[in-house]
């Protein structure tokens, strides 16, 4: 059996591919990252938050909510307000929630952009930043009172149980489901923006509005859509990684940041950089989870310091 | 004149003895994750714990005043150490109570011995604050590194789990049971082929586990806590890791850990702890104040029930003491005078190393049929006696003890 640094040809298979999972993640939510700040410019601190939201949101079609009732016990005309919450079973599967869980928190997306993010267009992005990273703060403070830390166990859908064996590791299938979905999204999301009509339109309106408006489009619209756009495929990530990561309301925290530096290691408005790099980085974090494991945190941003320092744009970015 | 001078000098002076005299003023600063991987097992749960130990105490009817504060220490040893000082500098803390994260609670400690205070421990786990790095003025309450490693360990290797391969959280936690339960398992003729050091609050393990897997090792070590452990155990089930023939031993795994994977999935886990909440008629009457109170009505974790019987027992030392001295190391040396007894641990003494000894107990994760009411997750499978659950004094490195 070949042994490359020690370790055999089969186990390094299996880290890559364990790798090409993680990076499936880190491609849906740089994906998103790079739409928005590509299309509107805006440096999406909210993003791990909106991930949470997600897996929150699929756990919630899953098990219900808990619904705060107000109602008047009492008589002899005196009524006492008392306050309870009931509980509104959904049992919405994974299915439908890959589904819908995006064009809930994607509306949520819509409505932060209407209502705050339009009125700071033009500014400095500084100030898009700040706001985004004050609601993200808000968001996972707002979750993680009502949820504690622990978080919330999510199963995964009985169609993806099990494992295949691949003759060098055992692969879960829902893994397996990962890469492949996510490999899917994001091409389709690359053919949206880059080779349709649609995309075009997207394109032009950041790069010149005012011209694109005179063309009768409703550029507002448009920016609103692409945020809330972005805003659902860090969902769609959210559900994705509902059954495999426990859903807690630090899970966008602990992600964002690694998401931050592929987004800049592969050019910041760069679609096709992201998706690469997020796939590239997984896997090269996975070499080092086996080599040297107490780097693997932080191997992703030593690679964002070389990469700098050569090539300021990113891999695939284009100087302005 | 000159009498009326000498008689006020010399009561000026009687004045500041009287003032530097005991009194009935104590406070006390909870310090832990509120917020992170480990704030479900100890954090707000253990502020409220805290607090019912001053409300049991009765305590402020006898007219003391006794005043809690808390702080997120973030898991990082320098706020952590930033914090205590500043209790104890500018805050007047006498003891601080908690300190989840072995990292924090040795650097704390450290601080707590410069400033004279007293450190009540029971988040913490590395058996090195009443070894190595033990102080006159710290106790270790709830659980150790030992225990654990004593308990599980010694069980697992017994039933034929005599090779190991360990995933361990990368620091001064991880490393301390990783290295006591190598001592046991060596000790019962087992032996360690392999180990992953994975950074704190890591939420990805499949890499670890299939390097477990390919090692062939009988058994898989998780020498870590908390969100660690949840995601560990929840991942091993999706990679097949018991399917494959092989056992997990979760070395430190609480209540609130079971809670948040589900008895689907956590059912058959052993492990060794030193409280459930559904032991006996004691430990359930404060279990039951304690989740109504609580904000999703959790039951107490070893860590949130150690807290609480730790700072009654001071509390009820300083009533023994007749004030307080303002004076860590006395007090913790009366705590040690003084046998303890409460409704969760029931009786127990405090060793010269400030050991807090009482029995420890292994448990195992019912099936979900099993499980008949909301939190009824454990069934008992054997009890340490509390002269055999932690390190003997002859093997202590600490230097209180003298050998």
């Amino acid at each position: 059996m070949l042994s490359i640094l020690g370790i055999s040809t089969q186990q390094l298979f299996q880290q890559l591919l364990v790798g090409l999972i993680n990076g499936s993640f880190y491609a849906l939510l740089s994906l998103g990252l790079a739409v928005i700040f590509g299309m509107l410019n805006i440096v999406n601190f909210a993003h791990g938050a909106l991930y949470m939201m997600g897996a929150f949101c699929a756990f919630f079609l899953l098990n219900g909510v808990d619904l705060p009732t107000l109602h008047f016990v009492g008589g002899d005309g005196t009524w006492a307000p008392v306050v309870s919450t009931v509980h509104v079973s959904l049992g919405i599967s994974y299915w439908w929630a890959l589904l819908l869980a995006p064009l809930l928190v994607g509306a949520f997306g819509a409505l932060v952009e209407r209502l705050l993010l339009k009125r700071l267009a033009g500014l400095d992005p500084l100030y898009g930043l700040l706001l985004t990273f004050g609601l993200a703060l808000v968001i996972q403070g707002v979750f993680q009172n009502y949820f504690g830390a622990s978080g919330e166990p999510y199963p995964i859908p009985k169609e993806l149980t099990g494992a295949r064996n691949l003759g060098f590791m055992f692969l879960p299938n829902y893994r397996a489901w990962v890469i492949v979905f996510s490999a899917i999204v994001c091409f389709s999301t690359w053919f949206l923006i880059e080779k349709t009509r649609l995309g075009a339109y997207l394109r032009a309106a950041t790069e010149n509005p005012t011209l694109v408006r005179a063309f009768g489009i409703n550029v507002p619209r448009m920016i609103t859509l692409t945020y809330a756009f972005g805003i659902s495929l860090a969902a769609l990530a959210g559900v994705l990684a509902a059954p495999i990561y426990q859903v807690r309301p630090a899970m966008g925290a602990d992600i964002i940041s690694v998401v931050f530096a592929v987004v800049v290691i592969g050019g910041m408005g760069s679609i096709l950089g992201s998706i690469v790099t997020g796939f590239a980085l997984g896997v090269i974090e996975g070499l080092t989870k086996v080599f040297y494991p107490e780097a693997s945190n932080t191997v992703v941003f030593v690679i964002m310091a070389i990469v700098l320092l050569i090539k300021p744009a990113g891999l695939f970015g284009r100087t302005a | 004149m000159k009498s009326t001078c000498l008689s006020a000098l010399i009561a000026s002076l009687l004045l500041t003895t009287a003032a530097i005299a005991d009194d009935k003023i104590v406070k006390l600063g909870e310090l832990d994750d509120q917020s992170s991987l480990y704030a479900d097992s100890g954090g707000p749960g253990s502020v409220l714990a805290v607090n019912m130990a001053v409300e049991d105490s009765g305590l402020r009817d006898k007219g003391w005043t006794i005043d809690v504060i808390s702080a997120d220490h973030l898991n990082k040893p320098d706020v952590a150490v930033g914090i205590a000082r500043q209790w104890f500098d500018v805050d007047k803390v006498d003891a601080i109570i908690g300190v989840q994260n072995s990292g924090t609670a040795l650097a704390v400690a450290g601080v707590v011995k410069e400033k004279n205070g007293v450190l009540l421990v029971s988040g913490a786990a590395s058996s090195d604050l009443t070894g190595k790095a033990c102080t006159p003025n710290t106790i270790h309450w709830a659980y150790d590194t030992y225990a654990l490693a004593n308990g599980t360990g010694k069980a697992i290797v017994k039933q034929g789990g005599d090779t190991w391969f360990f995933i361990t959280a990368d620091y001064a936690f991880g490393h301390a049971l990783q290295r006591d339960t190598t001592a046991v398992v060596e000790a019962n003729g087992g032996k360690v082929i392999g180990a992953a050091n994975v950074p704190v609050n890591t939420a990805d393990f499949s890499s670890f586990l299939l390097q477990a897997q390919s090692s062939k090792a009988k058994v898989v070590g998780l020498a870590n806590a908390g969100g660690d452990t949840t995601n560990s155990i929840k991942q091993a089930a999706e990679f097949g890791i018991v399917a494959g023939g092989q056992k997990l031993a979760g070395l430190l795994v609480f209540i609130s850990n079971i809670h948040a994977l589900g008895l689907d999935i956590a059912q058959g886990l052993t492990f060794t702890e030193t409280f459930y909440w559904d032991m006996n008629d004691g430990t359930r009457a404060f279990s039951k104040r304690f989740s109504d109170r609580m904000k999703n009505h959790a039951e107490p974790t070893m860590v949130q029930a150690g807290d609480y019987a730790s700072t009654l027992d001071y509390l009820k030392t300083l009533e023994v003491m007749g004030g307080n001295p303002h004076d860590g190391a006395k007090v913790v040396a009366k705590m040690k005078e003084l046998p303890t007894d409460d409704p969760l641990f029931g009786k127990g003494t405090i060793r010269i190393d400030g050991r807090k000894i009482h029995p420890a107990y292994l448990f195992e994760v019912k099936k979900p049929s099993e499980s008949k009411y909301p939190w009824d997750y454990y069934k008992l499978l054997a009890t340490i006696p509390a002269d055999e659950a932690f390190r003997p004094l002859a093997q202590s490195e600490c230097p209180l003890v003298k050998k």
